[in-house]
């Protein structure tokens, strides 16, 4: 379904990403795993269209999006979830969530909101709260909701457990199995090696802008320097 | 002693006006990307004179009128294209106002190139036949100014409360990356924002010319009483401009009054400099509520 091959990204003139493959098939949870710094949000912000790419080239579907805008990409359904939330904060939930729906031009929204009010009760107690006033689960949640709100075909994940206290954390990976199982493509980038790695189909690992290692979850988790560099083993 | 003070706060109240949808203008593109447009006053300016001259043409001071409209909003998109757009990537938002206000003088220069340097009078909407009040007069035209202020508040509290594209400029005001990510067009949104500023703009230059004559400068002064009065009223809400103008408004025409016409335009400046010092906000500011 998404298919990365020899990416590059700089910053300036600092490269971020160098040659980076990766692919992610129709109905698969992937990890990404690396440290701090690797480039992991880089990676998923050029996937995105938001930092632009320098090399390489982004096929999604068998299009290719390398030189589309950022809006385009999420109308042909690649929706991110962004690292630190990025709420709206002085919007009310309600309207974050509807926001969410925009490339759709807001349409069919009732049922959509329904839906990800079932799947958060919480979200619609604090509907007509402001964003910014929710707790940071809170605000992950609804970061969710407003990436599904878009009906993506490829959901980007970047780091939804940061931050959350560790009952959170099981919170948000129960839902991102959830969203498995009702067939959502996910692309998980986290430093939560173990947890994700667990759930994952299939996982990379990113190490100063390169893929060092790929292979199964599980064989990942056993994997002795993913251990050693990630799990603390 | 009575009707005096109701004569002043009458004219206060319609100058006011003015000024709040100048400073609505300013609201809008703040909210979409916090730059603060200098060239809004250029906006008010060229929707009265663009009239003046299109009826010097020979056009119907309807078609006039809407034919200025247009043209103010097409100049207000092109200076986002033009001048925002090309340096938006790489500049900081005060390099972007320092934009605006060379913007603000280049159209200055133009507005006196293709029109002249003089004084313009444009006849009122509806006759100039006095209404009395209580002993205060006013003219028909200071209603028009009221109402058209009236139904253009409404008209924006429904635009970014209940449309897509209301919620599309707020949200990239808010944050730009959040809003690429959920697939709002950033750069649409801008160039909309400006065209939306130039259309108020162009309608307060139009709505006030009849009462204060029009000119190539006119929008230096209106620009920075627009300004003033979106400061008072805090960058939160867009009726708060409004207020905010008609607060200026009664001030100077109070001052004006009473203390000395002199003074009348320190007054606003005065004003500006208070809010900045004990209430940068403004009165109806709300703080930030982001946690993170």
């Amino acid at each position: 379904m998404l298919k990365v091959s020899g990416l590059t990204s700089h910053y300036g003139r600092i490269q971020a990403l160098y040659g980076i493959d990766l692919e992610v098939h129709e109905g698969e949870l992937v990890v990404l795993v690396g440290g701090n710094g690797a480039g992991k949000t880089t990676l998923l912000r050029t996937i995105s269209g938001v930092q632009p790419m320098t090399g390489g080239s982004i096929e999604f579907k068998g299009r290719d999006m390398g030189q589309m805008s950022a809006d385009a990409r999420v109308m042909y359904g690649i929706a991110q979830v962004p690292e630190g939330r990025q709420m709206f904060g002085p919007l009310s939930v309600e309207d974050n969530l509807c926001l969410g729906a925009f490339t759709r031009r807001m349409r069919g929204l009732d049922t959509d909101l329904e839906k990800m009010y079932a799947m958060f009760p919480i979200l619609k107690t604090k509907r007509k709260d402001p964003a910014g006033t929710l707790s940071g689960g809170q605000q992950q949640m609804l970061a969710i909701a407003r990436a599904l709100m878009a009906r993506p075909k490829l959901l980007l994940l970047d780091e939804p457990s940061m931050g959350l206290a560790p009952n959170l954390v099981r919170e948000i990976f129960g839902t991102i199995l959830e969203l498995k199982a009702e067939g959502t493509t996910i692309f998980l980038v986290e430093q939560n090696a173990f947890a994700a790695l667990s759930i994952a189909d299939r996982g990379y690992v990113l190490e100063t802008g390169r893929i060092v290692l790929s292979d199964s979850g599980a064989a990942l988790l056993d994997n002795d320097r993913v251990k050693q560099a990630y799990l603390g083993l | 002693m009575f009707s005096e003070f109701l004569q002043y706060l009458l004219s206060g109240i319609t100058i006011g006006s003015t000024y709040g949808l100048v400073g609505l203008g300013f609201f809008i593109i703040y909210n979409a990307s916090h730059v603060i447009n200098f060239a809004q006053g250029e906006f008010v300016m060229i929707g009265g004179m663009g009239t003046v001259f299109m009826m010097q043409a020979g056009l119907p001071m309807p078609v006039a009128i809407i034919m200025a409209i247009l043209l103010t909003i097409v100049i207000g998109m092109l200076l986002e294209k033009l001048a925002i757009e090309p340096s938006r990537k790489n500049a900081s938002v005060v390099t972007l106002i320092i934009i605006t206000i060379g913007a603000s003088i280049f159209l200055r220069g133009l507005a006196q190139v293709v029109w002249d340097k003089d004084f313009h009078t444009m006849p009122a909407f509806s006759g100039e036949e006095t209404i009395h009040i209580l002993g205060a007069v006013i003219v028909p035209q200071n209603l028009w100014v009221l109402g058209g202020g009236g139904v253009i508040v409404l008209a924006i509290m429904y635009f970014f409360g209940r449309t897509a594209l209301g919620k599309a400029m707020l949200a990239t005001a808010y944050n730009p990356l959040a809003a690429q990510l959920v697939g709002i067009n950033i750069r649409t949104t801008l160039l909309w924002s400006f065209g939306l500023s130039g259309l108020l703009g162009a309608i307060a230059g139009i709505l006030v010319a009849p009462i204060t004559f029009t000119s190539y400068d006119i929008g230096i002064m209106l620009g920075l009483k627009g300004f003033c009065a979106v400061i008072l009223g805090g960058f939160s809400h867009g009726w708060a401009a409004i207020v905010g103008g008609i607060i200026v408004g009664v001030a100077e025409s109070l001052g004006a009054g009473y203390i000395s016409s002199e003074y009348k335009d320190a007054i606003a400046f005065i004003i500006i400099l208070l809010v900045l010092f004990f209430m940068p906000d403004g009165l109806f500011g709300r703080r930030g509520t982001d946690r993170v």
